[in-house]
């Protein structure tokens, strides 16, 4: 019943005309951003924080999450008609995309990705909508040592699955908690790591770093393949792009598969929708009772990571919403956002705020009926941005970049930081560190230290206290065995292939 | 350049960091009446950080991973972040729309290898476009 009225209550906020227009916006940027290869919802999202300073904080969080979900839909067009995934997550999407592309059935294969992901990403929001509001009454309980505990486990998490090497993830994740503890101790009034420089005194702007090291660090990334891949043409017309009856009845179960594996894995921080779609993938192959066809253009094969990768999104932003502990570099983003705009996400987010997390359900609900409208009648047009010349993008991203981050503070001296922050995203590409935990140690540095000094406030300086209560201390333990288990060579080998694959 | 060469490289460099941090941080109050001081957290990730900074450059002497990173490529993007770095220094003097347009046709022109004539469209078209948009339609204030 409660969640009934929450959600009437959404609708009532989604589907306000400006909100309605925004979700659009939002949509079909984020398809765009999600066609085209290099450019991620990341660095879209980190661009535009800033211009959402002058919107209404439920409108701009209703069109940062439709990027989010929208470049889900759009990764697939780019996997099936170039066999380059336009987003991560649409990696697996190639294997039988493309096959189905040169065998004339690119049409069929762009439905399937539209259809899949329209059920699989309303079935994540069904999640989202069911899981959140019990997950944040129970977390209730929590105090400093059990936030203290779930932070450090979803950072070993998001280590134990960003790179290959877990030293390098460790290493970006303690740059970013050393990112985070610049600027004034707000117990003790002590300035820390400013060199001198007043403009530290405040700390470093996430902003900043996020365009820097997701934005600019990618455009550098991409600067080095100046090429472009041949593409295969879109078949014109409706009844082309819808997969037949016998597609769909072979992808029954990949719907089903897609969908749960997805929010399952969505919900677990670190492991995103890149990982939610192979382990879907591979549950698909096992059950087949033709396992020789994927590869080849098997149907279920596009079906079943796309509804996974889709179904990732409404299960991670469970973690992000009512703990307010981010999984992936896009909903340690959005979860900085949420901050900027005045917002606490944790367990009294869905009380203090419904209209914000129920207007975001319910538009989410809207996104993906726009979503599966636009992409079925509409992928032609989209895959078009796929001729845009990158040479006239590339330059627009850096200086929507500047302009975003001289917006937000007016400082050149964070303009200096910005070009700093590109550079060491480049160098982190480059040197195989992965981004992603250097920026959840920057969002939950802050949050993490506070939660540790609090508890040891509790317990006038012993350490017992994390272990002693028995949250905390299973916490603990399972991020302790997480960062130990690779160790054991066998779980690394399996480790090493899923990343590599 | 072998990875291993690389990880020595970025292991010393992290391992820098891990030392300066544990440095200033042993400067801190550690632990006081109200409990944990300023330096109490950092000193710890400073402390890791070195920790495993020293393990990464002992890996990539005693490792036998022998895998290449490619710095074919790294030359336009060290080149472009050198012309945008550039544009941050000048923009006092030029202002973001001249600058802009500037790095702008330096990247069509010079990386892209488009005619001149492409490049100053280009230029002219982007930089035109976020005076229009951002102080004219959007009243933000370009640096």
């Amino acid at each position: 019943m409660e969640v009934l009225t929450g959600l009437m209550h959404g609708f009532g906020v989604a589907l306000q005309p400006l909100n309605l227009l925004w979700c659009f916006l939002g949509v079909v940027l984020g398809t765009v951003i999600g066609i085209m290869p290099g450019l991620g919802p990341p660095a879209t999202i980190a661009m535009l924080l800033p211009l959402t300073f002058l919107m209404n904080p439920a409108s701009a969080m209703i069109m940062l999450a439709g990027i989010y979900y929208g470049a889900k839909y759009g990764g697939s067009t780019t996997s099936i008609l170039l066999n380059v995934p336009g987003e991560s997550a649409s990696v697996v999407t190639c294997i039988d995309g493309y096959q189905m592309a040169k065998k004339g059935r690119a049409g069929a294969a762009l439905g399937m990705a539209a259809i899949a992901s329209f059920v699989a990403g309303t079935v994540g929001v069904v999640g989202l909508m069911l899981v959140a509001p019990p997950l944040a009454r129970l977390s209730l309980a929590f105090s400093s040592p059990e936030y203290f505990g779930l932070m450090a486990l979803g950072l070993a998490m998001v280590v134990l699955l960003a790179g290959r090497s877990m030293v390098k993830a460790l290493l970006a994740t303690l740059v970013g908690l050393w990112l985070a503890g610049i600027g004034t101790d707000l117990f003790s009034q002590t300035s820390r790591f400013t060199f001198g420089q007043m403009e530290l005194l405040s700390g470093i702007d996430f902003v900043v770093v996020a365009i820097g090291v997701f934005a600019l660090g990618e455009v550098l990334a991409n600067m080095e393949e100046r090429g472009a891949a041949p593409m295969i043409e879109v078949p014109k017309g409706l009844r082309n792009l819808l997969p037949t009856l016998q597609d769909l009845k072979d992808s029954r179960f990949a719907f089903v598969n897609g969908s749960v594996v997805g929010f399952l894995i969505g919900v677990l921080p670190g492991a995103g929708s890149t990982i939610a779609s192979f382990i879907s993938y591979g549950i698909e192959k096992a059950v087949s009772k033709h396992p020789e066809k994927f590869g080849h253009g098997a149907v279920e094969g596009v079906a079943a990571p796309e509804g996974a990768n889709n179904s990732e999104t409404g299960g991670a932003l469970v973690p992000m919403l009512t703990l307010g502990i981010p999984g992936s570099g896009t909903t340690a983003v959005l979860l900085a956002a949420l901050v900027l705009w005045g917002f606490k996400p944790g367990p009294l987010f869905i009380s203090e705020n419904p209209a914000m997390f129920w207007g975001l359900v319910a538009s989410m609900y809207i996104g993906n009926v726009m979503l599966l409208i636009l992409n079925l009648p509409l992928v032609p047009l989209f895959a078009q941005v796929l001729r845009a010349p990158v040479y006239v993008l590339y330059p627009l991203i850096l200086g929507i970049s500047v302009v975003g981050v001289f917006s937000t503070s007016g400082s050149l001296f964070d303009v200096w930081l910005l070009a700093g922050c590109g550079l060491l995203g480049y160098l982190m590409r480059k040197l195989d560190f992965p981004s992603a935990p250097l920026i959840l140690g920057l969002v939950l540095g802050g949050a993490m230290e506070r939660a540790l000094r609090q508890s040891l406030m509790m317990s006038d300086g012993h350490l017992s206290i994390l272990v002693s209560r028995p949250v905390s201390a299973v916490m603990l333990s399972l991020a302790l065995l997480i960062l130990l288990v690779p160790s054991f060579n066998k779980f690394n080998t399996w480790r090493l292939k899923a990343l590599d694959s | 350049m072998k990875a291993r060469s690389a990880d020595f490289w970025s292991g010393l460099a992290l391992g820098g960091l891990g030392a300066y941090i544990i440095a200033v941080a042993s400067g801190w109050e550690y632990m006081g009446q109200d409990g944990p001081g300023p330096g109490f957290f950092p000193l710890w990730y400073g402390i890791v950080m070195a920790a495993l900074s020293l393990m990464l450059m002992v890996s990539s002497v005693t490792g036998k991973d022998g895998s290449v990173i490619d710095w074919t490529g790294a030359r336009s993007a060290f080149v472009t972040w050198g012309a945008f770095t550039l544009m941050v220094a000048t923009l006092k003097l030029t202002g973001f729309v001249i600058g802009f347009g500037a790095l702008t046709f330096f990247i069509v022109s010079v990386l892209y290898r488009k005619p001149v004539k492409v490049a100053a469209l280009t230029a002219i078209g982007l930089a035109a476009g976020f005076y229009v948009v951002f102080p004219l339609a959007l009243g933000v204030q370009l640096p």
